[in-house]
């Protein structure tokens, strides 16, 4: 009897995996925990064991082969030695040409509520080399910008954002650090303060709680403290919010705690092109900037503009989707679900949204949402945080204010659960705004 | 040292009239321990200090006008009001404040030093600490750092026995701070902060040893604050007796004596000091009172640049 080996999922957030090197052979003999394959992730490239015991009968991916979905049959061992395989392998080696066909077919079955599209044109960049290139281009500009943070020299990042940067520019500019975020994050702040441009890479933003003295204390109101003199031009940025399975403290969105924070700005790309526009302006910006990305976006690709000056000024909202319906206001990765819902609203209800990707968190573009909101009407916000002050709770304030007479609806935030995150993968879907939480609230304040 | 106690004096009276408010922590008894520093100091090394650090700013040369101005809330202060008593910079003193939150200059200072080796230009960071913060965790994670990337940091601790109002010994296991750098290999020393002579030699040979290049380096520097934590503070945790022992070990009458027996200058000579000391300081408490508050418009400015 012949068993599949699976490809295996070696990261909470991996979906697809590139096969590197296959170390056994057709017909080869293989043991339980002998390494069979080296795969490469979305974060590392990983050994692969096999549990099962037999030879191998069959490999159905050749090296090089990529973005191979989790849960692919990748080989096939058999209980017995089959004298007839080994003639097979070469023709199974060559039979990848029907792969891309096999990855659509597998696809479908195993996407999640929060897979994103990633089925774009070649030239396109991913959002994790959209950051990593935007720091390089920054760094050849600017001695004195440098980058530090756990893991970002030697392991090359442990998302792969920083991959390369230590070859390139060496271990004075590209620094490892140990896990002592409160330490190291003081030591750039008082770094920024003497005039370098630290890039403060955490490794999510659950651990730069351990450093928020620093960063609110220190970073963000010194300059008010000193009268002007002096200034902190620095970079926080990591993934923030939730990844997938990884629970209640490595899950958590500090949109509207950093928002609420004079001194600081706060910026959240959503795409490539915008991750690379505002990463150079928060690298070229005198002040304290927290650069919230998502661990779940780090692999959907888009255009990027080829411009090594490329900017997009802070303040300044993207309106992703225009509309004349209702207006959806969002940042980061629920632009993508808010998007999606669009799409089923106009296909479904017949409804033209508007969907403004804030992209800005602090300062905040008032003006299109207000102009959006006297356009449409109606208004919904859509954000992973939890409920209570949130930046929609903002938002529902600047409408109130501002467009209280424009309003045929009270304003709908679409927020996380407000409990901690649940590890189970059923709850973690409850927990997080989903499509259909984003096309409810709309219908509601469209009362159907 | 002597300006810095009549200033400290001052201070005082104008926290009691009602024009100094909030927190004011006076440095008065431990003047030895920042001249002491600051006489091996080069004119481009960096200073980071604690919320106590009115005395620091003087020693510093940085002028008693605009610091007093800085403590009365005046649009003359240092920050232009903005900051008080504890918030206090120069940058072009490279004077790096001024911090209100225990511990959190260390890794402060610790970045400073950083940008030094950055940039090879061979100037170090003195960073001060009091005993209070040697049980702060970010001290250790910036003590880590330093030794491990070797900056050139002088980490000056200063004891003067209470942490707010918890003995030295009641706060910390093991109460030779001077040695908290040895598991991270940095060396340490400590010694008598009443005496300004003994501070000058030690810090001149630390301040050698770290802009040699050798990385961190602490002296633990044993000194005595005469009044309370901050103004409020009646300091009902000690004993007059201590006071008063203390009081008889000042740092202030030592180099006096000193002065005398080497006929450096006569008791009128100093006496004449004094009083133009007193006078400097009283003008520059004239000069804080007669400043202008803040404009509104200030309320929204320096947020951003």
């Amino acid at each position: 009897m012949s068993t599949k080996i699976l490809m295996p999922a070696l990261s909470p957030t991996m979906k697809e995996g590139n096969l590197t090197k296959w170390l056994v052979k057709v017909g080869q003999e293989v043991k339980a925990g002998d390494v069979i394959a080296e795969i490469e992730t979305d974060k590392a490239t990983m050994e692969v064991e096999s549990v099962d015991e037999g030879f191998v009968e069959k490999l159905f991916f050749k090296e090089g082969d990529i973005n191979i979905p989790v849960n692919k049959p990748i080989a096939l061992i058999s209980g017995q030695k089959d004298s007839s395989i080994e003639s097979n392998d070469k023709k199974i080696k060559d039979s990848s040409k029907t792969e891309s066909q096999e990855i659509n077919e597998t696809k479908e079955s195993n996407s999640t509520p929060q897979e994103i599209n990633t089925n774009l044109d070649k030239d396109q960049i991913t959002m994790r080399q959209a950051i990593r290139d935007t720091i390089a281009e920054e760094m050849r500009k600017d001695k004195k910008v440098f980058i530090l943070g756990e893991e970002v020299a030697e392991y090359q990042g442990a998302y792969k954002v920083t991959q390369g940067l230590l070859d390139e520019f060496g271990k004075k500019r590209v620094i490892d650090t140990p896990i002592s975020e409160h330490g190291f994050t003081g030591l750039a702040v008082g770094a920024a303060f003497k005039g370098l441009i630290p890039i403060v890479e955490f490794m999510t933003f659950n651990f730069s709680m351990q450093a928020i003295d620093q960063i609110i204390n220190s970073a963000a109101k010194t300059l008010y403290m000193s009268g002007g003199q002096i200034n902190c031009p620095i970079v926080f940025r990591g993934p923030n919010g939730a990844a997938a399975q990884v629970a209640a403290q490595h899950s958590q969105d500090f949109s509207s705690w950093y928002a609420h924070v004079p001194g600081l700005k706060v910026v959240a790309p959503s795409t490539s092109l915008n991750a690379k526009g505002l990463l150079r302006e928060a690298i070229r910006d005198p002040n304290p900037v927290i650069f919230l990305e998502n661990e779940i976006l780090y692999g959907l690709k888009g255009e990027v503009s080829s411009d090594v000056n490329f900017t997009i000024p802070f303040g300044k909202a993207n309106i992703a989707k225009e509309g004349k319906d209702t207006t959806i206001v969002t940042y980061s990765i629920m632009l993508h679900k808010s998007l999606e819902a669009a799409k089923i609203l106009e296909d479904k209800h017949n409804l033209d949204i508007e969907v403004i990707d804030l992209q800005s968190l602090r300062p905040l573009d008032s003006e299109t949402i207000i102009k959006s909101v006297k356009k449409t009407n109606r208004i919904i916000t859509v954000e992973e945080s939890w409920p209570f002050a949130s930046v929609g709770s903002e938002i529902v304030n600047l409408v109130q204010k501002n467009a209280f007479d424009y309003l045929d609806a009270p304003i709908i935030k679409v927020n996380s659960a407000d409990v901690p995150m649940p590890y189970s993968s059923e709850l973690e879907k409850l927990y997080l705004p989903q499509v259909d939480d984003i096309v409810k609230a709309v219908k509601e304040v469209n009362y159907i | 040292m002597l300006k810095i106690r009549r200033f400290e004096e001052r201070s005082a009276q104008l926290y009691g009239m009602g024009h100094i408010g909030g927190f004011c922590h006076l440095y008065i008894g431990q003047e030895a321990v920042v001249v002491g520093v600051l006489m091996t100091i080069k004119k481009n090394d960096s200073v980071v200090t604690t919320y106590r650090d009115h005395g620091h700013m003087i020693a510093r040369g940085l002028d008693p006008k605009k610091i007093m101005a800085e403590l009365t809330g005046r649009s003359d202060g240092y920050s232009a009001g903005k900051g008080g008593s504890m918030h206090m910079f120069s940058k072009e003193n490279n004077f790096y404040g001024g911090h209100g939150i225990v511990g959190a200059q260390v890794p402060i200072g610790t970045g400073i030093a950083f940008t030094h080796k950055y940039n090879g230009d061979k100037n170090i960071c003195r960073t001060y600490i009091g005993d209070g913060a040697m049980n702060n965790g970010q001290v250790f994670e910036a003590f880590n750092l330093a030794a491990l990337w070797k900056l050139p940091v002088l980490y000056i601790i200063e004891n003067n026995k209470y942490g707010m109002g918890t003995a030295v010994d009641r706060a910390a296991a093991g109460s030779e701070l001077y040695k908290r750098g040895e598991a991270f290999g940095i060396k340490g020393e400590i010694l008598d902060g009443m005496n300004v002579y003994s501070i000058i030699k030690a810090a001149k040979k630390a301040g050698e040893y770290v802009r040699a290049g050798k990385g961190p380096y602490i002296l633990e520097v044993q000194t005595y604050r005469y009044r309370g934590h901050s103004m409020s503070d009646p300091a009902k945790y000690r004993t007059k007796a201590e006071l008063e022992e203390y009081k008889n070990l000042d740092p202030i009458e030592i180099v006096r004596e000193e002065i005398l027996k080497k006929k450096i200058a006569s008791k009128d000579e100093l006496a004449k000091l004094n009083k133009e000391i007193i006078e400097e300081i009283k003008s520059a408490a004239d000069f804080a009172l007669e400043s202008n508050f803040p404009s509104s418009e200030e309320l929204y400015t320096d947020v951003y640049i």
